[in-house]
């Protein structure tokens, strides 16, 4: 039988690794922030589009499906930060409904309220979408303004109800992080999914720049995080501490999590590099994968070690650990036995993506596959 | 806090939920039939190679997306409602609710979100066979949704599958096989798969209609009537049988709802079936509740107690059973579950005293309580009449239950009919001729989606005021926010809904106009 702290490890292991696809995956969002400022006519625009749009649905579904697993999970997190931080959720989830039919509806004669109010919709879900999701993340870090009563009840201290994480410049930081990070994504997944010539040196010109936000933005969310105190909890008792250089410690002490923190970071560099100054268009393979991996290793760092993932900046007694939050031992373990088919899941939609992506998308293409955005 | 609770917050919180639930399946019970439909259409393009068939299955596909794109839009704001909505409620249960929303994305949206895209830009990228099979997971994986949504639903309904645990303040789940065969969920499954699948005939029917009304497109036409005829008969008698079930089931679960939609107060032997009734205010009531009677009523006598109890002189139980009690038929009144609820509640309140004071010994003798048989079949099991003050607040609204139930029960058996003639007349081979069936055809569109909505209507609003039955009210879930938050958001969805589904309907009627293969895209 497992232990019950195991099972709570294995969670926030897999709720983590959804966090760091998630935020790979995003690259649909960050293409969209281009949709005006790349193409050069209407049909350039139509490719970029197509290209984006033939991935939206799974950074959508990896969302509904990370939601759904940290209720599942961690039952405690969802009601306090989503019924709590309501706000900001809201905006979140308002970025992401105008996006579903945005795809669907932009090109479709008699939408109503016109093919630029689509476009509108794509620039604002792919500029609002990441930057809200990094303030979201950046709390896991900073804090948040709830208590929680006796019947785990919560209270939010703000009248804002979220939108005061606005005003936590490290949080915003994180928010530029993601949305630059999302941003030379995109770039770099267009530049090997589109054939023509002229994107491609438009999208590539436009990378350095956009990486270098990222950077400024990414180090700067780093230092403060590392060098602040971070909320530590004593596991017999469960009380909560605060600790010097919490997270500094977190992954020092757990080398697997640094070494896959600088390899993500380190990927993502070298899929930049290769782009701008080697030619390369096979950038995103590279700076994918780092994404992906240095966000998971952010979220690990946010919760294992003996850390509170959700902290409270009013009462820290209230702080979401691992052990408060989670659910039962039986739950866990019944959900572990669902998780073992994700890897299954995951080979079929590499699988159908070759089948579909073997190609890449040229205009007559779009014609042709008989389905166009 | 729960003892103050604000009123508007609790209204406004429902009326959110509603909202989107209800715009949600406006669009959902199409993806769950014409997914079916077009993979049948398919499934002949594929064994006779004909391109007319690709033409025919192409062209509702196209239909099928402009749909499904608004039923995603709509349905990530559900899933996350749950927590910025109902808090409390998320607490209180997640160990148990969250299990099935999660594995909803797990098993089922990934499979309909990975082959739809094959389904639509695999024509000339994969070979026929990966097309076919393609589009058929997209029907299986929105079907499997469908199926996770209704396990959780149905828990809501009838909460089985866990225990109370008085250290956490949450009940924990200790069966998933029990949950997952919750007796309701399954038929709520059926149940509403198959009102999916009508209601995508009925669209398919009516949308062929017109074409034949305008002379156009006339193989097109009758291929699909006659796919969605058959696929609609067959379906609308299931429906008819599903529904038939979930009744029974609601009469064994959930006998309050019952006893509601049947407009039935004193129990009797010998229940006559209202078949249908006009109901006006009337002279008797529960506390401050006035209980409307038929001012007109066509009845089929001893029909319902045979239908319940199989013999006509079985005894149906009425709303007032419920409120005052009746030993005979085992049924304990309102003041008799209130008391027990109280004392569950009061068990607890003590074990968390008894934490406090740290009498571990006491504490964990009343967590054994518990998980004892008796405990939780005799007072946890009323834990939520703790909350309730007058017994006319466990009344559900009567005559919403009762119109909703037989209109829907009344357009189920017009949707037989519809399907009957249509077949007829399609193997007499001059449907063509018949242009009143034609119209009623395009007309009956609507119908279904009135008679879905009046089905969740129905199961929702008969529950009240519970969100977990007999466990937790309404009032307790909610997140404690300030009702002016809610009402906002709620502003904020109304709108943005009700353009997108202006902007939906505007675009399927030129799709439809356009016909098939023809379109002309803007840029
Ligand atoms: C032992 C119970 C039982 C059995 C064997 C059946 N039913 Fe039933 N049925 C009910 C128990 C029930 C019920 C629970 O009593 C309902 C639910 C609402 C109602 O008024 O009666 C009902 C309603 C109900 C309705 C809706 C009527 C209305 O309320 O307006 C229809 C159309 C049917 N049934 C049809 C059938 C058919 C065609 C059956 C088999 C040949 C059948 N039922 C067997
Ligand atoms: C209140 C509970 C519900 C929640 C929380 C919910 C949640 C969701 C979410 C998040 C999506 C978008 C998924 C994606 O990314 O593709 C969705 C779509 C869908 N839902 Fe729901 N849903 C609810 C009710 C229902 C019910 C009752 C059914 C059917 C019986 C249903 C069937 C579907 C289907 C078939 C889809 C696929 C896309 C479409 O809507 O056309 N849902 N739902
Ligand atoms: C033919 C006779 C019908 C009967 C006897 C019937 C019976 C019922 C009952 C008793 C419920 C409530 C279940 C609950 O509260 O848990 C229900 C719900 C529902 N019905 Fe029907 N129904 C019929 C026809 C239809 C039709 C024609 C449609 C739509 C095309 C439909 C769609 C629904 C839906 C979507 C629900 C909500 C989901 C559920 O609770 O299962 N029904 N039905």
């Amino acid at each position: 039988m497992m232990s019950h702290a195991f099972l709570q490890h294995y969670w926030w292991i897999v709720i983590s690794l959804l966090g760091g696809l998630l935020g790979f995956l995003m690259f649909v969002q960050g293409g969209q922030t281009f949709i005006y400022s790349l193409p050069a006519n209407a049909m350039q625009r139509k490719m970029i589009v197509n290209a984006l749009g033939r991935k939206w649905e799974f950074t959508f579904t990896t969302l509904v499906t990370f939601g759904g697993a940290f209720f599942a999970s961690f039952p405690l997190f969802y009601a306090t930060s989503f019924g709590g931080a309501y706000w900001l959720w809201m905006l979140i989830l308002f970025s992401f409904v105008i996006q579903a039919v945005a795809y669907e509806y932009r090109s479709k004669p008699s939408n109503v309220l016109g093919s630029n109010t689509y476009d509108i919709f794509l620039l604002l879900n792919g500029s609002l979408g990441p930057f809200l999701t990094g303030i979201a993340v950046a709390t896991f870090f900073t804090g948040a303004h709830f208590s929680l009563d006796n019947l785990n009840r919560v209270t939010w201290q703000t009248n804002l109800h979220g939108l005061e994480a606005l005003a936590d410049i490290r949080n915003i930081a994180l928010g530029f992080a993601l949305l630059f990070l999302a941003r030379v994504n995109g770039l770099l997944f267009l530049l090997n999914t589109v054939d023509d010539e002229e994107i491609i040196s438009k999208a590539r010109n436009k990378v350095l720049f956009n990486a270098l936000f990222f950077l400024v933005f990414f180090l700067y969310f780093i230092l403060t995080i590392f060098l602040k105190e971070g909320f530590a909890v004593e596991p017999a008792t469960g009380e909560i501490l605060v600790q010097k250089f919490k997270y500094l410690k977190n992954l020092l002490q757990m080398p697997p999590v640094l070494i896959v923190f600088i390899a993500g970071v380190a990927g993502v560099l070298y899929g930049i590099y290769i782009t701008v100054f080697a030619g390369s268009r096979k950038g995103i393979w590279f700076s994918g994968a780092g994404s992906v991996m240095a966000v998971f290793a952010l979220f690990l760092t946010a919760g294992l070690n003996n850390t509170a993932f959700y902290p409270s900046v009013n009462d820290i007694q209230n702080s979401l650990t691992l052990q408060r939050a989670s659910s039962s031992r039986f739950t866990l373990e019944t959900m572990m036995y669902v998780s073992f088919i994700i890897p299954f899941v995951i080979a079929y939609i590499w699988y159908a993506w070759r089948a579909v992506t073997q190609r890449k998308i040229t205009a007559e293409d779009i014609e042709k596959d008989g389905h166009a955005y | 806090m729960i003892e103050n609770i604000d009123l508007s917050l609790v209204s406004w919180s429902r009326a959110q939920f509603a909202l989107t639930a209800i715009y949600h399946w406006f669009f959902v019970p199409l993806t769950l039939g014409l997914s079916f439909i077009i993979a049948m259409m398919e499934t002949i393009y594929y064994r006779t190679g004909s391109e007319e068939w690709k033409r025919i299955t192409k062209f509702w596909m196209k239909l099928f997306g402009i749909n499904f794109a608004i039923g995603v839009a709509t349905g990530i704001i559900l899933e996350f409602e749950f927590g910025t909505n109902w808090s409390a409620y998320s607490w209180f249960v997640g160990d148990i609710f969250g299990t099935p929303l999660a594995i909803e994305g797990i098993l089922a949206f990934f499979l309909e979100s990975t082959f739809i895209a094959v389904m639509f830009f695999g024509w000339n990228r994969v070979s026929k066979r990966f097309h076919l099979v393609s589009t058929w997971l997209v029907a299986i994986g929105a079907s499997l949704s469908a199926l996770w949504i209704l396990v959780a639903n149905a828990w809501m309904q009838n909460p089985v599958g866990m225990t109370f645990n008085p250290e956490t303040a949450r009940n924990e789940m200790t069966n998933f096989l029990e949950v997952l065969f919750n007796p309701v969920a399954a038929d709520k499954f059926l149940h509403t798969i198959t009102s999916g699948f009508v209601l995508a005939s009925v669209f398919v029917a009516g949308i062929s209609a017109w074409f034949l009304l305008k002379k156009r497109e006339t193989y097109l036409a009758t291929r699909s009537i006659l796919i969605a005829g058959i696929f609609g008969f067959l379906s609308s008698v299931l429906l008819a049988i599903t529904g038939d079930m979930s009744a029974r089931s609601v009469a064994k679960y959930q006998p309050v709802k019952f006893a509601s939609f049947e407009a039935l107060y004193e129990g009797k032997s010998r229940a006559p079936l209202v078949a249908a009734g006009i109901l006006k205010k009337g002279e008797k009531g529960v506390g401050r509740k006035n209980m409307p009677e038929f001012i007109f009523a066509i009845e089929i006598p001893n029909l319902l107690s045979f239908m319940t109890g199989g013999s006509k002189d079985a005894y149906v139980p009425g709303i007032y059973d419920h409120i005052e009690g009746n030993p005979r038929a085992g049924i304990l009144s309102f003041a008799e579950k209130k008391e027990r609820g109280q004392k569950a509640r009061e068990t607890l309140l003590e074990y968390k005293k008894a934490k406090e004071a740290g009498d571990e010994t006491k504490a964990s003798d009343i967590a054994a309580l518990f998980t004892s048989k008796d405990f939780r079949e005799n007072y946890f099991r009323y834990f939520g009449y703790a909350y309730i003050d007058n017994p006319e607040d466990i009344i559900p609204d009567i005559r919403v239950s009762f119109y909703t139930f037989h209109l829907m029960v009344l357009l189920g058996f017009f949707f037989i009919l519809l399907f009957a003639l249509m077949l007829w007349f399609l193997f007499r081979n001059n449907i063509r001729k018949h242009k009143w069936l034609l119209w009623i055809m395009l007309l009956s569109i609507p119908l279904p989606y009135l008679a879905s909505e009046l089905g969740w209507v129905l199961a929702e609003m008969g529950r009240q005021p519970w969100i977990i039955q007999d466990l937790m009210p309404v009032s307790v879930g909610v997140t404690n926010l300030k009702s002016g938050n809610v009402q906002t958001t709620f502003w904020l969805f109304a709108v943005l809904f009700t353009a997108l589904l202006i902007a939906e309907i505007s675009i399927m009627v030129k799709q439809v106009k356009n016909g098939p293969e023809k379109t002309e895209e803007k840029l």
